[in-house]
């Protein structure tokens, strides 16, 4: 009943279950873009006259919805950014490189939390550390108290829930101990708006970084939670329009927090849909979707376990939204292209998450990722095109 | 056969299927006769770049043809491998060179592999083009 607020479905009779990758995107979400585009298209934060206020009205309006939405306490805290991916490069260049000598981060990362650390020149025990986990992926507190002891003051920048496997990782607990370690916590929070209330207060974290277009709103926009303690110590990322208070041949005056930090025209239309989209979370309720999607992935799971040599990679305890496996003897990129001709989508792959394939020994998984708008039918017809693709595949 | 044959022929037999599950399982089914490929060539030097999945593709000259013998650990791939030897193997590296090797329009193949795959298809190309200037230049 919920696919009744996004036009996809209308248009489209595929199945889709790859909300890891990106949600739908429901109809109040597009409308505003094309008002935005159609009835009040002006620069922000610039002009005076009556479309460019509104705009700016509206823009400044979506910082404090999502500021009140995930409970931080003052708008300058949110900085809108093209995403989770930018977000995290922001904070890696304008507030570690040279702040901190390790950075540690969690088994279970995206590239987008890997990668930065990297390109300053940090590797494996050489500034980078990582948490182990156990058969079922979860984090290994143990081991994340003794590099905190032997590292205390680092940077710890840990994902709320795996992309690749749908755990949910204890970011209060890990929060807390990087703190008693006087480290610094940012959490990569790509999947968290799509399935579970943020409360960055509660959490005591740092940094928060949050996707747009994984949580029902438009690609290219996000925004990054900066607590507002370290607002001081993070340098500007990018400048130029939009961010300086005074500019002279000599030197340039930059505004404070958040505007000194967003350069140039914004995604505004991004940020306006963004609005509507926390709106539309808001609308259907955090209650609901999480009935929802626990129901449809223990039903998923379930009707899994049936299927001759499934192999998972974790329990289903502390996870939502993503589920990976594999079948004995079959390449996990075969039934993704047979999937895709019975119109089912799904993601095949490393998920951007190759470091923990590696440690699973595996190339890849088939990775199922719902939404609360998914429904039985749609989990249905995902183990029929499966059983199928396992009949064409199987020698 | 002139490798537009070789192409001719492999079009009309994909055009056969109107269902596309059903190409796949006649793709599916051409890489099972590929010719097995001795594990010691399983190595990453014979890797080919591009493709999500694993392809081995080696190349041996014998009186002035090359000759390519290729695996995959995904069997819709390996299908696809064996429909580009079949195209490219016993033929000269002057034949291979002087071809357009855009190949995958004129197979209609744009059509089922995705844009992710057709990477790895022009890396295979890329590959099969590179053995033949290899050895293009030990014979002059």
């Amino acid at each position: 009943m919920y696919k009744e607020f996004f036009d996809y479905f209308n248009n489209n009779n595929n199945v889709y279950l790859d909300n890891a990758a990106t949600t739908q995107k429901p109809r109040q979400v597009l409308q505003i873009m094309h008002e935005y585009h159609t009835k009040y298209c002006a620069n922000t934060h610039r002009s005076n006259y009556s479309t460019a206020n509104k705009a700016t009205t509206l823009f400044e309006e979506a910082r404090v919805y999502l500021k009140n939405f995930i409970n931080a306490q003052d708008e300058k805290e949110i900085i809108f950014t093209k995403g989770v991916t930018e977000s995290i490069n922001f904070i890696a260049s304008s507030y570690v490189q040279n702040n901190f000598d390790t950075v540690i981060i969690s088994s279970l990362e995206h590239h987008s939390n890997i990668v930065p650390w990297h390109m300053q020149g940090k590797s494996l025990h050489q500034g980078l550390e990582v948490v182990n986990c156990d058969e079922n992926l979860n984090f290994d507190m143990i081991h994340f108290e003794e590099l905190l002891k032997k590292h205390p003051k680092s940077f710890v920048s840990i994902s709320h829930i795996s992309n690749a496997f749908g755990k949910i990782l204890p970011i209060k607990e890990i929060s807390t101990m990087a703190h008693k370690y006087d480290s610094v916590v940012m959490v990569d929070g790509a999947q968290t708006l799509a399935h579970l209330t943020l409360d960055v207060q509660d959490l005591n974290v740092d940094f928060y970084a949050i996707s747009s277009h994984k949580s029902f709103g438009p690609t290219g926009t996000g925004a990054v939670y900066i607590k507002e303690e370290h607002l001081k110590n993070v340098k500007a990322y990018q400048t130029g329009g939009a961010t300086i208070n005074d500019v002279t041949y000599e030197k340039s005056t930059l505004l404070d927090s958040p505007y000194k930090f967003e350069a140039g025209t914004q995604n505004i239309a991004g940020v306006l849909g963004f609005y509507e989209a926390l709106k539309f979370i808001n609308f259907i309720g955090y209650k609901i979707i999480h009935e929802k999607e626990i129901e449809l992935y223990l039903y998923l799971r379930k009707e899994l376990e049936n299927i001759n040599g499934i192999k998972f990679y974790n329990d289903v305890s502390q996870t939502i939204g993503s589920l990976s496996f594999n079948i004995k003897d079959i390449n996990h990129e075969d039934v993704g292209i047979l999937l895709d001709k019975q119109h089912v989508q799904v993601r095949c792959g490393h998920h951007c998450a190759q470091p923990i394939m590696k440690y699973l020994n595996i190339e890849g998984t088939i990775r199922v990722s719902i939404a609360f708008y998914n429904d039985k039918y749609d989990i249905n017809k995902f183990i029929v095109a499966l059983n199928k693709a396992i009949d064409i595949l199987k020698d | 056969m002139d490798m537009s044959k070789r192409i001719n022929q492999i079009k009309e037999d994909l055009e056969l299927f109107e269902n596309d599950l059903e190409k796949y399982e006649y793709i599916i089914d051409l890489g099972k006769q590929l010719k097995i490929l001795e594990k010691s060539n399983e190595k990453d030097e014979n890797l080919v770049q591009g493709c999500t999945s694993k392809v081995w593709l080696i190349s041996q000259q014998n009186e002035g043809k090359i000759f390519f013998y290729a695996n995959s650990n995904a069997k819709i791939v390996k299908g696809l491998v064996y429909i580009l030897i079949s195209i490219f193997s016993g033929l000269s590296a002057k034949e291979i060179l002087d071809t357009d090797l855009n190949i995958l329009k004129q197979l209609n193949l744009t059509e089922i592999i995705t844009p992710n795959r057709q990477s790895g298809v022009a890396g295979m190309i890329k590959r099969i083009k590179e053995y033949a200037l290899a050895f293009s230049k030990k014979d002059t």
